[in-house]
């Protein structure tokens, strides 16, 4: 097994062109945006690609995008990285249980928006909290992603009956209040959520790069997304967040990502560093 | 620097042992558990006189600062500062070894050492032959110093058939000063000046 990695006589000035030549490529053909993804990782994604397909050059991989739609799918898939988890950073659901409710508890209707939600186990997540917490009825959450498969995942509410155990610690860590196992019923090919659980839930297919904003937010979760996109791109996404939310509004981040060197630090308080929950102030 | 089972007392005596004003920006990657999140900082911030920092995505790349990959994260160099990234595990380990000293090849190309350290799987010995291949340095620890000798060994494997002047073996104590000679030969600075000046 090799390093999804250029091969070492490859010269970089000319690895980087071609990868911007192939990400124009896309975004001309097809319409999907990586310009302004962070440029570490998209080359080690494009390099997988490149070794999965039995290519040899970027080049290569851009001709191969452009004639065969499956490709392009193989390969958005590459850089939408899907990972997520129910109540992932436990303490990211707690510190929102004791410093965001109360918040939202004045409200008498509220909107959150969780931008980048993947295959929605943070949106499960989320609605079991409010419902814990007495506040489901209040909300309507806005759930998107740009990719149309993990939505599909999403609406379904099946996840890996394997991984039931870890989700039921996070649930405790988070400050749960019951037994976890009363949200989903096990079946053969995996647990089920409770369909009620997405009563106030619309997903759709949101891109953050390309797309506007589509409405006042009292809070934005954008959590492991932006790490992909690099410095420009972020400030751009920040401004969206930024006009998105309501005064007051909340807006978290993932555990690693951090306002510090973005154009909106001053914009925001911390409400909850360690966890990057931060608060429009101006 | 990459280090797994045994990387703590193996790290916190290089860094202790660097010069004062090591000026070269060090990134360790240390498999440890998801919830380790800064104790580790704090450990080697004990140690050394420059700046230990837990790694947020897009952190600068700061001489006279040593960076820690946060757990649960991939480390990549992305010219002048740091990405994270949630991409799946290489070989069970996120972060993983291999995939931040790739980066540092990739990025940094002749200007990157790399080094490799205690533990007991084989996470960093393709990283540290891709950092070769592309004219940067390597150092392994001997294996009879290291606390487990799984990890060197790989490395040493991997390095095999390389061109012998690029990469060493060295006894624990004697990893620092090896760091601090290479970063200092005129070739490393060139390359490193390249390198910052991109
Ligand atoms: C690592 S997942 C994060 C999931 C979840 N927020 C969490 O933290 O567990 C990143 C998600 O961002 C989505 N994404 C990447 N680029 C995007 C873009 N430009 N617009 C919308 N979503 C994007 C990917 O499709 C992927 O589902």
């Amino acid at each position: 097994m090799t390093l999804p990695s250029a091969p070492t006589t490859y010269d970089p000035a000319l690895e980087r062109l071609e990868i911007e030549l192939l990400l124009e490529a896309v975004y001309r053909h097809y319409g999907f945006d990586f310009r302004g993804y962070a440029y570490a990782s998209l080359r080690r994604r494009a390099w997988k690609r490149i070794q999965a397909e039995r290519l040899e050059t970027v080049s290569d991989l851009q001709a191969a995008v452009l004639h065969d739609p499956e490709v392009l799918d193989r390969l958005l898939d590459d850089l939408s990285v899907n990972v997520t988890a129910m109540f992932r950073d436990p303490n990211f659901f707690l510190a929102f249980r004791e410093k965001v409710v109360p918040l939202l508890r004045t409200y008498p209707f509220f909107r959150i928006w969780h931008a980048g939600c993947s295959t929605g186990e943070e949106v499960y997540s989320m609605a079991i909290l409010l419902e814990e917490e007495g506040l489901y009825d209040r909300a309507r959450i806005y759930a998107t992603d740009m990719n149309e498969r993990v939505l599909r995942q999403a609406r379904a509410g099946i996840f890996p009956l394997e991984r039931m155990q870890e989700y039921t610690d996070n649930y405790i860590r988070a400050g749960g209040r019951r037994s976890f196992s009363e949200y989903y019923t096990a079946g053969y090919d995996g647990a089920l959520f409770d369909p009620a659980l997405l009563r106030n839930v619309v997903f759709a297919q949101h891109n953050l790069v390309t797309d506007r904003s589509f409405s006042e937010f009292n809070a934005i979760l954008c959590r492991n997304v932006l790490i992909y996109f690099d410095k420009s791109l972020q400030t751009r996404v920040h401004r969206l967040f930024y006009d998105s939310l309501a005064k007051f509004g909340v807006l978290a981040l993932g555990g690693k990502e951090t306002l510090r060197f973005s154009a909106f630090e001053e914009c925001f308080e911390q409400l909850a560093p360690a966890e990057k929950v931060y608060r429009k102030v101006r | 620097m990459g280090a797994s089972w045994g990387g703590l007392h193996a790290v916190s005596t290089i860094l202790a042992a660097l010069p004062r004003d090591f000026d070269t920006p060090v990134a360790i990657v240390q498999h440890r558990a998801k919830e380790s999140d800064g104790l580790l900082v704090g450990l080697l911030q004990s140690v050394t006189t420059l700046h230990v920092r837990d790694v947020e995505d897009k952190e600068p790349i700061l001489p006279g600062h040593v960076y820690v990959a946060p757990p649960d994260y991939h480390l990549l160099v992305d010219d002048d500062h740091f990405s994270l990234s949630m991409d799946a595990a290489v070989r069970y380990s996120r972060p993983s070894i291999d995939v931040a000293l790739a980066s540092a090849a990739d990025s940094g190309g002749a200007a990157a050492i790399g080094v490799l350290l205690t533990g007991a799987n084989d996470d960093g010995a393709r990283g540290l032959r891709h950092i070769v291949d592309k004219g940067g340095r390597a150092i392994v620890q001997d294996p009879a110093t290291a606390e487990v000798r799984t990890m060197p060994e790989a490395g040493l494997r991997a390095l095999d058939g390389a061109p012998r002047d690029r990469w060493s073996v060295a006894p624990l104590p004697e990893i620092a000063a090896r760091i601090a000679a290479l970063a200092t030969t005129p070739d490393s600075q060139r390359a490193r000046a390249r390198w910052e000046a991109r």
